[in-house]
């Protein structure tokens, strides 16, 4: 089977040892994806599987045999993602490194609010979402971020929720 | 991390199969698995994959809830019956670890977690009777905020670290066990071992067996809910949870259960707070008398003495949040 990353196939690798992580970064280049603790713990290495967000550092390559990896690099191929002008507009980052994992985040994540998947502090688990500041804050707890940039992340993620429910 | 050989396994016949050789393990999301093979802690020689395994979430014909190992933690909390049903099992769930994380973590390795014992994860640098039995334990002495006040012994006073089971013990879930000679049904009240002399004994999973599915018993409907308090608002390790229903009928207690998290080796079903507060009042001073009763077991360690009277206090918090107006 091979791995289909961005629209391309690769081979897994033959050692079962090498994380998702460490093929995208050390044998495909692909260095959008950042390792910040390497023990799942702050979201920087944020991938998505079969359009899922997940941590690229704890899930082995052999793992992803056979599906779908979409990277900060597939986000945005056909120019800025949306998510990407919103980081922009909205001074959502200081120095970066954090960014591509909450962009990953975040896109998975306004498609989960979309499909009604309650958080931790949504009041009525069976009632449709809102995205309130809180939501937004609780729903991307896993990414880390050591500027504190967050009240920008927020900002911009509100904003690309709004448009997309215009 | 040592080499590896890693397995898909396709069917769960052939999981046990190959799962049951020497140095063979199950792998489920990888999540704590993979982090514990890269610190040392856990040295498999062949990982065998059950994440890809067929994980339905199917009632029963009685009205139970049957929920395959490998289905996403995810997946669990967002379930239509789930989050109507059983509340509490669904916010257990999204308070744990963080979207991602819940996004790969299974059911059954949820169960199978190790402690966060930071020493137990230590390998190069600290004692611990529970990664090497008999070599000693260098929390006692350490840093036990995260450690156990109930249940605990002299050889190990680390605590299971998973939100969903506490949910999954207040609602009577049943564990099905397979291994080479069938299917087995065990409370999973008793599936977790307390310490005592064998910390390196944390289940009854016989080796060669694995969790095939858990089953929830059907409930009457109840107000419930899974109240977690951390050191920061998300994305942390309960320093005590509760996970509570309750049924109040004229004033009075009619059904309730309640167990707490962060506490123990195990998801803790709190019965003598259960038995003081059933056919009883439903008052705040019932609910205060009922934690001094389960607390009243406690053994602390100067580190985390301070947790009698968190657990006591967010007992007290959660049953009268429950009760609403009844209190
Ligand atoms: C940073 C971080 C924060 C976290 N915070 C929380 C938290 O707040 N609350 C919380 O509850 N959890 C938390 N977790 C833990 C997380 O919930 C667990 O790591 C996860 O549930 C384990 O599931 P898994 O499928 O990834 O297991 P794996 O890592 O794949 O496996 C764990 C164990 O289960 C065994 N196993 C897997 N499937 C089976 C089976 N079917 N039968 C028998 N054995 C099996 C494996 O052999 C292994 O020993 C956190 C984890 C991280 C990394
Ligand atoms: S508390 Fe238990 S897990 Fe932690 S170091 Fe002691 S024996 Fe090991
Ligand atoms: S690098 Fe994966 S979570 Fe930190
Ligand atoms: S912008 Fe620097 S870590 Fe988030």
């Amino acid at each position: 089977m091979t791995i289909r990353i961005n629209g391309t196939d690769y081979d897994p690798p033959e050692d079962a040892r090498v994380s998702l992580l460490d093929l995208l970064r050390d044998r495909l280049q692909l260095t959008g994806t950042k390792v910040g603790c390497n023990q799942g713990a702050c979201g920087a290495c944020t991938v998505l599987i079969d359009g899922r967000r997940v941590l690229s550092c704890l899930t082995l390559a052999a793992q992803a045999d056979g599906r779908k990896v979409t990277t900060i690099e597939g986000l945005g191929a056909d120019g800025l993602h949306p998510l990407q002008a919103a980081f922009l507009e909205h001074d959502g980052l200081q120095c970066g490194y954090c960014t591509p994992g909450q962009i990953c985040a975040a896109a998975a994540m306004l498609v989960e609010a979309e499909a009604g998947m309650p958080s931790y502090v949504t009041a009525d688990l069976t009632a449709p979402v809102t995205l309130s500041r809180d939501e937004v804050r609780e729903r991307m707890s896993g990414n880390l971020c050591r500027c504190g940039a967050h009240n920008g992340i927020v900002d911009a993620i509100l904003s690309v929720a709004q448009e997309r429910a215009a | 991390m040592t080499p590896v050989t890693y397995l898909r396994a396709d069917s769960s016949a052939a999981a046990i199969a190959l799962g049951a050789a020497d140095g063979h393990r199950l792998l489920g999301g990888g999540t704590n698995l993979i982090d514990l093979m890269r610190k040392g802690v856990e040295q498999p020689a062949v990982l065998v994959d059950v994440s890809g395994l067929a994980a339905p979430i199917t009632e029963a014909a009685d009205g139970s809830l049957v929920i395959g190992a490998a289905a996403r933690n995810s997946d669990v909390a967002a379930h239509p019956l789930v989050r109507a049903r059983y509340p509490m099992l669904a916010r257990a769930i999204l308070a744990g670890a963080s979207a991602q994380i819940r996004n790969m973590a299974t059911v059954g390795g949820n169960l199978m977690q190790r402690t966060r014992c930071v020493y137990f994860a230590d390998a190069a640098g600290s004692r611990c009777n529970k990664r090497v039995p008999g070599s000693g334990c260098d929390a006692l002495g350490g840093f036990t905020r995260y450690h156990a006040i109930l249940g605990a012994s002299p050889a190990c006073i680390a605590t299971h670290p998973s939100d969903m089971a506490v949910a999954l013990v207040a609602l009577d879930a049943r564990l099905h066990l397979a291994g080479a000679d069938g299917v087995r049904s065990v409370a999973l009240a008793n599936f977790h071992q307390l310490p005592g002399d064998s910390p390196e004994v944390e289940t009854m999973l016989a080796p060669g067996e694995m969790i095939l599915a858990v089953e929830l018993p059907p409930v009457q409907p109840m107000r419930s809910t899974y109240r977690k308090v951390r050191d920061r608002a998300s994305y942390a390790f309960a320093l005590v949870s509760v996970a509570a229903g309750i049924v109040v009928e004229d004033g009075r207690i009619a059904d309730v259960r309640i167990a707490v998290g962060g506490v123990a080796a195990k998801p803790w079903r709190a019965a003598r707070a259960e038995a003081s507060l059933r056919d009883g009042p439903a008052s705040v001073e019932a609910f205060v008398q009922a934690a001094q009763a389960e607390l009243a077991q406690a053994d602390p360690l100067p580190g985390n003495a301070f947790k009698v009277q968190l657990a006591e206090r967010t007992l007290v918090a959660v049953l009268t949040d429950l009760a609403g107006g009844d209190a």
